[in-house]
């Protein structure tokens, strides 16, 4: 027992800064650390994801093959979704989780401090072994990132992709554990539930969804590595089974997995339009029922991906009516924030930019959600472009532009200084206007018909492909200066207040900026 | 200048007034049902273009009245019963609207039932081809069956050494032929992964799930040509796998069909003939570039992890037997199809012999060929 | 919820530790080895991967115990441990529901529409394809078998698992299986109420007698496995009925495996070091949630899969 008290001879004593050197990354129990190790790896997936999806732009400039042949095509498609999914939007927002949700609860630290840096590890883990693949003959999964049976099951090297999927699925549910776990028990006192700020409750309920759904996509991936490699049936149906079966698996844990890419988004938007707004939020309790709403509501759609697979009429209707209330409560949220922005005072730095391009182009991507739901309707738009606009729309200007609206209003909590506000300006204008040319016209082709995950097409979609490459280098090229930006407020940048944003409110902001290695050893009293 | 000012305006809405510029739309299609989906799909879209414009209007009308400059004392409301229960009834009742007849269309696309005087056809799915079973039309004693295979050639998609055609990547060898005006059913089924059988025309688009069977009703009522494609994502060549359909008249159609008799007739003179191993060889490379090499490369090399070279193959090479039982059942649980109903015996046979020959497999094997005899005594001992 | 602590304890935030990252990189050898032994490349990786995780997680729960005792916990870090136990059991719930939503959808949906029944589009599937499918449950015969006979890969069982008379009910290895955790939810209950009435002896009596019934489980499913294997013609690719018969039955076999050896762990402790007070015995409590977990996943098991 001694031992132990020796090992943690410090342990009465928080204040002291970090450890030096890379020992300091591997071994932190810290959730700032934390937190930072995630948002630079979920940077760096987001670059090598969007590195791929430059290939496939590239590809599909004009038809034709003309840089990869469509195996190569169908390996670039798989790991852009993979990367761009598991290894950056949701680490990214787990990232955020980590800097933010002690902060704003007044907690020292995350619950678990050592499980929580295990979650972060095993994800650069996970990665190793999927992309180790690359390696091998049969090379990188290549059967799209929704490993559709049996497709899947008699490609090579699926078992590393399986592994792959089993650690990250650890990682997340024990990230989400530990969310939950802080929320429910670590918040200072007097902060009830319904003070909590949005961020903090729009994670509770995407870490519900995230323990929820993580388990039943380790049970698809298992019934998968059965099949390929242990002669089982669930999806051969010369034993039994259904292919089907697969999918319905699958998409039980898919459809509430883009609500956890959606989340916290509607979290962060919610801060930043009501700082910049310089008014308190519209409808507070509101929000928070209408994210509950969108939960509960997200276990019971998801079959609306699978309108063509031949369901029975009654769960075709089913899941088209249901699918269409989600726009509900989301629509509430829509108008929440636009009554925020009503009579306000409203200053429009990058942040805010970034907060209402999300809005606008999120809603945008909403709405053709909606048309998807609409079954008949979805017969002709399933598995073209049009699919592909949509949730371009959805998970690009919305939850990756929330994530730079994030990155832009708390890097000065992070590093202490401000960004550089025209730099700022200029990404995002340069990121809205690529973005907007590269998923718009993908709604026309789509629609038009052209399926996705085509390496090559026919010759009349071939000018809107070629607006859609150009608009995507643009956009591409833009995220280069966000790289050139943050590394640069790192370093240097005017020193930033701890209040930062004059209509800022929330425990976050009482702490100094930079935020100390350690904050709220004694919580704070929230009235 | 005047001029200038006035192209500068007329240039894009002149884009969208010709004729192309349903490019971006869905096609109205040729069937009740598609043109009933086609509603569907601008009445939808007609309403949240309105919802967006009032939503964006208010939004972006407010960015503007009340920026800081303009507006220095912010509002502290945070509440306003009426119209959050009004935002949230409203939308609930365009939901309802829309439901309606989305729902009303949907059973009508649901309805299955075989009706009198339609025809069916068992449509499969095949890594990368889509084969056509006529149900109820007999050839001999099976029913009339075809393939349809891709036949833009590599020099186009793969090398771009020619000018693409017209219809690049949506033409196929054997379109599937329907009579106008008559119910078709489609029934959809596939032999190894999961493909899909996409005529926007029709507005069908149906899973192909091996095992199963899902159905496709139409009736079209123009005649013509349309095109279409696999869209569920099957393996590398997915994108390679088109759908050709041709609408004729009933006359036509009876034609049609009196041709397909005729021609199975010849083929099984055809296999009486003495073949040389020329004439065979000619067949047989061509075949395999349509058939084979999609897998096994041209230059018979494969593709190292997915599929095994044919050059130096052992069973290539030296076993004759082997290999036709290879061709005519296919490898149990492999991208490695049979073969039997693609390819007629003389098909098979100078294909066999193609890959006999080629690639040096003459000099480092046995170098014996396979006549059509061959596959028709195959056939008649396994049957 | 600790809203109302108005008193501040210091909540426990452990030093830098290299315990999680040394897990991590056991975890990639893990899981390379696991893959490679799947796919035929050897079992060294997955040898160590186990060894080193199987290690790592010993001692790091070790770790935990002994911070404890130190005194370093407060309940607020007790209640933490609680809701994190609580909720990855749901998460394992999650992991189970997947697969028994599999079997249902299975036998109703899949079985039926290849032998024939449902909705027009969906029986067609028998009608054409499987003309000779006949859709019982269990199957005995798999579609394919149905059309290929003797050629057929996947083929049905000989025999299957549910109890075939009343006559055999006192063979019928599956009602023992329930019996022994049955009553081991029992007696894990009797070891908790001993340990909160503070007798040591009456609890590792209980907690004992819980471990011995979870290994006598254990060796019965062993037992009626090899039978399947060696008599009855019933494996993991007897089609359908053997996938999900040994899939479900083979996840809960894990699961009780682990939570033997998690109770084991805690009779040890207790009966080896003294451990737990009548107030603080967190890892024991750990150990019988899960423990009734796995008892109510049997229960489900027992009707879906061997009785209805
Ligand atoms: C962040 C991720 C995200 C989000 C938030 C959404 C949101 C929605 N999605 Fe999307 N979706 C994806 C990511 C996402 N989706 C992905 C990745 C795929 C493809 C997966 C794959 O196949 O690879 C997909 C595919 C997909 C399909 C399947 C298409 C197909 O393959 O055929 C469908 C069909 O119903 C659908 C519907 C919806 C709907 C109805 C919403 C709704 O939640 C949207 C609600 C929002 C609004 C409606 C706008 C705001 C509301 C108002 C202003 C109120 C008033 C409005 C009305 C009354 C109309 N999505
Ligand atoms: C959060 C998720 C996310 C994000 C952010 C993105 C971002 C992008 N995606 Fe995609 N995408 C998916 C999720 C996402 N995607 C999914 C799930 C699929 C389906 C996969 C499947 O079918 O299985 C898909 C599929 C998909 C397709 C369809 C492929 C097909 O069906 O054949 C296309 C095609 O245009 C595409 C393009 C892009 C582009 C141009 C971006 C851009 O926004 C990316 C921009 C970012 C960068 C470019 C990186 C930063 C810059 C550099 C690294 C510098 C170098 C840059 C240059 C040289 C210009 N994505
Ligand atoms: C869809 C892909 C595909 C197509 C098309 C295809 N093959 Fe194959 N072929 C395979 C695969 C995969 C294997 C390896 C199967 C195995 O051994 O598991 C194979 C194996 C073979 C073998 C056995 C090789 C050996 O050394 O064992 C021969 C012979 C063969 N194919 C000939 C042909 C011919 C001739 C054609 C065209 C008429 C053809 N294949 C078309 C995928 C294909
Ligand atoms: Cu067949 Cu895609
Ligand atoms: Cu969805």
């Amino acid at each position: 027992m001694s031992a132990v008290v020796e090992n943690h001879d410090h342990h009465d004593d928080h204040h002291h800064g970090p450890k030096k050197g890379i020992m300091r990354w591997l071994k932190t129990t810290n959730h700032k650390d934390i937190g930072t190790l995630y948002l630079w790896f979920a940077f760096a997936a987001f670059l090598l994801g969007g590195a791929f999806a430059m290939g496939i732009r590239a590809e599909l400039f004009e038809p034709g093959l003309q840089l990869m042949d469509p195996i190569r095509y169908n390996q670039l498609v798989t790991m852009h979704g993979l990367i761009m999914i598991f290894g950056g939007v949701m680490p990214a927002f787990v990232g955020l989780a980590n800097w933010l949700i002690p902060l704003q609860i007044g907690a020292p630290d995350m619950a678990m401090p050592r499980m929580n840096n295990l979650s972060f590890w095993l994800l650069p883990v996970a990665f190793a072994i999927l992309l180790s693949t690359a390696f091998m003959e049969g090379g990188l999964p290549g059967f799209g990132w929704t490993f559709y049976a049996p497709l899947s099951t008699n490609y090579p090297n699926v078992a590393y992709f399986v592994f792959a999927i089993h650690i990250m699925g650890a990682s997340s549910i024990m990230g989400s554990i530990n969310v939950i776990v802080t929320i429910m028990n670590m918040r200072a006192p007097g902060m009830t539930l319904m003070k909590m700020p949005l961020f903090v409750w729009s994670w509770l309920i995407t870490a519900y969804l995230l323990i929820a759904v993580m388990p039943v996509l380790a049970g698809a991936v298992t019934m998968l590595l059965m099949d390929a490699y242990f002669g089982t049936s669930f999806f051969d149906a010369a034993g039994g089974g259904d292919p089907v079966l697969f999918q319905h698996v699958f998409w039980f844990f898919g459809h509430p997995e883009v609500y956890i890419m959606i989340l916290p988004a509607f979290g962060i938007t919610s801060h930043i339009i009501s700082t910049f707004s310089r008014k308190p939020l519209f409808g507070h309790s509101s929000m928070v029922y209408a994210m509950v709403s969108i939960a509960v509501l997200s276990f019971v759609v998801w079959a609306h991906h699978m309108f063509t697979v031949g369901m029975p009429l009654v769960a075709e209707l089913f899941f088209m009516w249901a699918t269409m209330l989600i726009a509900i409560p989301t629509g509430v949220k829509v108008f929440n924030w636009c009554a925020t922005i009503f009579k306000g005072s409203i200053t429009y730095e990058t942040p805010m930019l970034f907060a209402i391009a999300f809005v606008v182009l999120f809603t945008i991507g909403g709405f053709s959600g909606l048309m998807l739901a609409i079954t008949p309707a979805d017969f002709q738009y399933h598995d073209t472009y049009f699919v592909v606009a949509h949730f371009h729309y959805v998970l690009v200007p919305g939850s990756v532009f929330s994530i730079m609206a994030a990155v832009y209003y708390w890097l000065p909590k992070w590093t202490g200084n401000m960004y550089d506000e025209k730099m700022g300006k200029l990404h995002f204008w340069l990121s809205f206007i690529g973005v907007n040319i590269t998923f718009f016209p993908q709604h026309f082709v789509g629609l038009a018909g052209m399926p996705r995950r085509y390496a090559d097409y026919a010759l009349q979609f071939a000018e809107w492909n070629a607006v859609s490459s150009v608009g995507a280098f643009l956009f591409g090229l833009s995220q280069l200066l966000f790289l050139y930006i943050v590394v640069k407020t790192v370093f240097a940048g005017k020193k930033a207040t701890p209040q930062v944003w004059d209509g800022a409110d929330g425990l976050e902001w009482t702490v100094d900026s930079p935020a100390p290695y350690h904050t709220f050893d004694v919580p704070p009293k929230v009235k | 200048m005047k001029n200038k000012l006035w192209a500068l305006i007329l240039y894009p809405l002149s884009f969208f007034m010709s004729a192309d510029w349903l490019d971006i739309n869905m096609p109205v299609g040729v069937t009740d049902i598609s043109r009933e989906v086609f509603g569907l799909h601008m009445t939808i879209f007609f309403v949240v273009v309105a919802i967006g414009v009032v939503v964006f209007g208010v939004l972006f009308w407010s960015m503007w009245k009340y920026r800081r400059s303009n507006n220095k004392k912010p509002a502290t409301f945070t509440e306003n019963h009426t119209v959050e229960i009004l935002w949230t009834i409203v939308p609930t009742l365009i939901l309802i609207a829309m439901a309606v007849p989305a729902s009303i269309t949907l059973k009508k696309i649901y309805d299955h039932e075989a009706e009198e005087g339609g025809i069916d056809i068992q449509v499969v799915g095949w890594q990368w081809k889509w084969q056509y079973k006529y149900l109820d039309e007999q050839v001999g004693n099976k029913p009339l069956s075809f393939f349809s295979n891709l036949t833009t050639p590599p020099d186009q998609y793969e090398f771009n050494r020619v000018e693409k055609n017209e219809n690049y990547l949506l033409e196929v060898d054997e379109p599937v032929v329907i009579p106008v005006d008559t119910p078709v059913r489609f029934l959809i089924t596939s032999n190894d992964v999961i493909h899909s059988w996409y005529m926007s025309d029709f507005a069908v688009k149906q899973d192909a799930i091996p095992g199963f069977i899902n159905v496709a009703k139409t009736k079209v009522n123009v005649p013509g040509i349309y095109r279409g494609n696999c869209t569920e994502l099957c393996g590398e060549r997915h994108a390679y796998m088109p759908i050709v359909v041709k609408a004729v008249t009933q006359e036509e159609y009876q034609e049609w069909l009196q041709s397909k008799r005729d021609l199975a007739e010849q083929i099984a003179y055809l296999t009486e003939k003495e073949w040389t191993s020329d004439e065979l060889l000619a067949t047989g490379e061509e075949i395999y570039e349509t058939r084979c090499a999609a897998c096994h490369q041209t230059n018979g090399a494969g593709i190292a992890g997915f599929y095994p070279a044919l050059a130096g193959s052992d069973v290539v090479m030296n076993d004759k037997a082997k290999q036709i039982e290879i061709l005519m059942e296919g490898i149990r649980g492999s991208q490695m199809q049979s073969f039997a109903e693609q390819l007629n015996e003389v098909e098979m046979a100078s294909v066999i012999t193609f890959t006999r020959l080629a690639w040096g497999n003459e000099k480092s094997g046995d170098g014996e060929i396979v006549i059509p005899k061959d596959i028709v005594d195959y056939k008649e001992t396994n049957l | 919820m600790n809203t109302e602590t108005t008193s501040h304890q210091k909540y426990y935030v452990p030093e830098s530790s290299s315990i999680p990252i040394v897990f991590a990189v056991a975890m990639l050898f893990f899981g390379v080895g696991a893959a490679d032994a799947v796919m035929g490349k050897g079992t060294t990786l997955l040898f160590i991967g186990i060894v080193t995780v199987i290690g790592t997680l010993a001692y790091w729960w070790s770790v935990v115990i002994r911070e404890s005792h130190a005194g370093l916990d407060t309940p607020q870090l007790n209640t933490s441990y609680v809701y994190g136990m609580a909720w990855f059991i749901f998460s394992e719930v999650m992991f189970f529901a997947a697969f028994f939503g599999a079997l249902f959808y299975i036998r109703t949906f899949s079985i039926s529409w290849l032998g024939g029944e449902g909705p027009t589009a969906k029986g067609l599937a028998g009608d054409l394809l499987w003309p000779d499918f006949e859709a019982t449950w269990p199957p005995m015969i798999t579609p394919e078998e149905s059309l290929m006979g003797e050629q057929a890969i996947t083929k049905g069982p000989d025999e299957n698992m549910y109890l075939q008379s009343i006559g055999s009910l006192g063979t019928w290895l599956p009602l023992y299986n329930t019996v022994v955790l049955l009553t081991s939810s029992g007696t894990v209950h009797f070891a908790h109420m001993a340990l909160k009435d503070n007798n040591r002896k009456r609890f590792n009596f209980w907690l004992g007698i819980t471990v011995l019934l979870a290994f006598i489980f254990v060796i019965l499913q062993a037992l009626e496995y090899y039978e399947a294997y060696a008599h009855l013609g019933l494996t993991i690719s007897s089609g359908v009925y053997g996938t999900t018969f040994f899939m479900l039955t083979g996840f809960h076999g894990m699961h009780v495996l682990i939570g033997g050896i998690f109770l084991a762990t805690q009779l040890t402790r207790s009966a080896g070091y003294n451990h737990f007070s009548d107030k603080e015995h967190f890892g024991f409590e750990a150990a019988s949630w899960y423990w009734h977990f796995v008892d109510v996943v049997w229960v489900c098991l027992f009707l879906f899969v061997y009785i209805l």
